[in-house]
């Protein structure tokens, strides 16, 4: 039997019935992980033999706890003491965190083991995996695209059974667009729903970490576990945790659900509008009430997220210096010099050039004309949201306008790139919940991600419309042939 | 053109990036099309828009002011490229 391939709460029920024990979980996952990393290189680092001495050594008495003995990839963004985090950046290479961020420490007290650290574009910035320091992850599905990005590594190994779940962060993107490429559940929560602490920051107004999954009942299981307020992180907000696994009930009658149509026009792949019109159809027959809506401000959403979250990350990035951890150029000559030539060879070209466009947009002269420009359009697409919710429950849309896209293909056209997140970004600038879920595959066998995006805080509402086209479908359950 | 390779070294100099002349070229190619890009913004009148710097409404987050453990010194410090003592070395400043 291929214990690798379990779910959370497949894995969950074997340990409480005693047909398995965590150990045997553990290894049947690192026997995975051995067999198809060569291939789709998930991972930056893997806990190996020692995940599987630490399963032994779980105590007994926290089987009750739905992640108790399961191995979960955490991206290599996300601070684990004694585990090295080095966000796939040269500069942070040999970087060993003396803490844990707030969602590792929740998930070791809930029992979780780690399989390892996962690979990400450098510093998340990408959408990709391409701007990896560590090399480029490889889609389960097919070895000559990209995994999608920048949680790439961790998207590719819960698809190719490499874990049993995975977290990922997602700041224009970066898990749902990955979640969607590989044919796998991702859900970013609403801004503010789960602490940010010791996760190392890129643009700190727009990230959130959440869950990467095989189903939509395990991102329930593993939001319940990391969400809640944190006062570590001052931007983590202090509001209940519903217990979302039980609010699953696949009852979506008279849900208003909306469909932006700003989001199936031009530059959509037709297999990916046939996809979404299909599931439109489908909660439709549920009982769901479809309309038509419009966020009118969506075309701009593309050019305020590269001007905030540049200018956001030129200020984040800026204690890299070569004093107090990462990379030092040597020798120099003075402190200066450390400064410049440190940051110079311990970045890559896409982080550097984010660092450049965010410096200049808010210098002298130009913070109007961009910085606070960007700041205004942000309240506009704010406002399209609101107005949506005012007569929706969820909205739905495709998570990207293509099928992942050959490795390579848009490595050297960095607006290109930028462009692949335009369904994806918005959710981010508004800091609302969305959701992507496989809802079918394209011609070449590629998946296809469906969107479902709520008011904030509202994730429940999010999962249980998730989690209904999920019951009337089995995309979920395909795996890719590695 | 949005910017000139004299403001592309100028801004590396504030990010503190030492950036090659073929580097500098690249990025001023690069940021001149993304600049061109953003300026549809300017198509909006966003006169009397507020803008958002944080989505949620929070005011100040304050704590008490209490006495909690530290990070443990030898383990930050084992992550530093150069250390004396209990401090982090660097270049000589003045």
């Amino acid at each position: 039997m291929d214990l690798f391939r379990w779910t959370i709460q497949e894995a969950s029920a074997a340990f409480r019935e005693g047909r398995c024990i965590p150990a045997e979980l553990m290894a049947s996952v690192n026997s995975r992980i051995e067999a198809v990393e060569d291939k789709i290189h998930a991972y930056v680092s893997v806990a190996g033999d020692a995940a599987v001495q630490q399963a032994a050594s779980l105590s007994a008495g926290n089987e009750a706890s739905p992640l108790w003995g399961v191995p979960i990839a955490l991206k290599d963004n996300l601070a684990t003491r004694g585990m090295r985090t080095t966000c796939s950046s040269k500069i942070l290479e040999s970087f060993c965190p003396p803490y844990d961020a707030t969602v590792v420490s929740r998930l070791r007290g809930a029992g979780a083991l780690f399989s390892g650290k996962t690979n990400l574009d450098e510093f998340a910035m990408g959408s990709s995996t391409e701007t990896s320091y560590k090399g480029t992850t490889r889609n389960p599905w097919d070895l000559t695209r990209i995994p999608g990005g920048s949680s790439g590594g961790s998207a590719a190994a819960v698809a190719a059974d490499a874990c049993v779940a995975a977290l990922g962060s997602d700041t224009g993107g970066s898990i749902r667009q990955p979640a969607a490429h590989c044919g796998i559940v991702g859900l970013k929560p609403t801004y503010g729903r789960v602490s940010r602490f010791g996760l190392v920051a890129f643009a700190s107004s727009l990230e959130q970490i959440g869950p990467l999954t095989k189903d939509v009942t395990d991102a329930a299981i593993l939001l319940k576990a990391i969400a809640g307020h944190d006062h570590r992180d001052s931007t983590s907000v202090n509001v209940p945790v519903p217990d979302y696994p039980s609010l699953l009930n696949g009852d979506v009658q008279d849900m208003r659900i909306g469909v932006p149509q700003e989001y199936l026009q031009v530059g959509v792949q037709r297999e990916v509008r046939e996809a979404i019109r299909n599931a439109l159809d489908l909660l439709g027959a549920a009982g769901a009430s479809i309309r038509e809506i419009s966020l009118p401000h969506t075309d701009y959403a593309v050019s305020t997220y590269y001007i905030l979250a540049t200018a956001e990350a030129s200020s984040n990035l800026a204690r890299y210096d070569g004093v107090k951890y990462g990379y030092r150029a040597e020798p120099v000559e003075d402190l200066l010099d450390m400064y410049r030539r440190s940051r110079a060879e311990g970045f890559g070209p896409e982080v550097k050039r984010r660092i450049m466009l965010g410096t200049y947009a808010l210098s002298s002269g130009y913070y109007d004309a961009y910085y606070r420009k960007a700041q205004q359009v942000r309240t506009l697409i704010m406002r399209d949201f609101e107005a949506a919710f005012d007569v929706c429950d969820v909205l739905l849309a495709p998570t990207c306008p293509t099928t992942a896209f050959r490795i390579g293909e848009k490595v050297n056209d960095p607006l290109q790139m930028y462009l692949s997140d335009i369904y994806t970004i918005s959710v981010n600038l508004a800091g609302i919940p969305g959701i992507s879920i496989p809802c079918g595959f394209d011609g070449q066998g590629l998946p296809i991600g469906l969107q479902i995006l709520g008011k904030h805080f509202d994730e429940a509402t999010v999962l249980n419309a998730a989690y209904a086209y999920e019951q009337r479908t089995d995309w979920h359950g395909q795996r890719p042939a590695l | 053109m949005k910017i000139t390779g004299k403001e592309v070294a100028y801004v590396a100099h504030l990010a503190r990036l030492a950036l090659s002349d073929e580097e500098i070229e690249q990025f001023t190619g690069q940021l001149d099309a993304i600049l061109a890009y953003v300026d549809k913004l300017n198509e909006l009148d966003t006169e009397d828009v507020e803008p958002t710097a944080h989505v949620i409404p929070m005011g100040n987050v304050v704590r008490e002011d209490a006495v909690d453990t530290g990070l443990p010194i030898e383990e930050v410090l084992a992550n530093a490229p150069g250390t004396q003592d209990r401090f982090f070395r660097v270049p000589r400043i003045i």
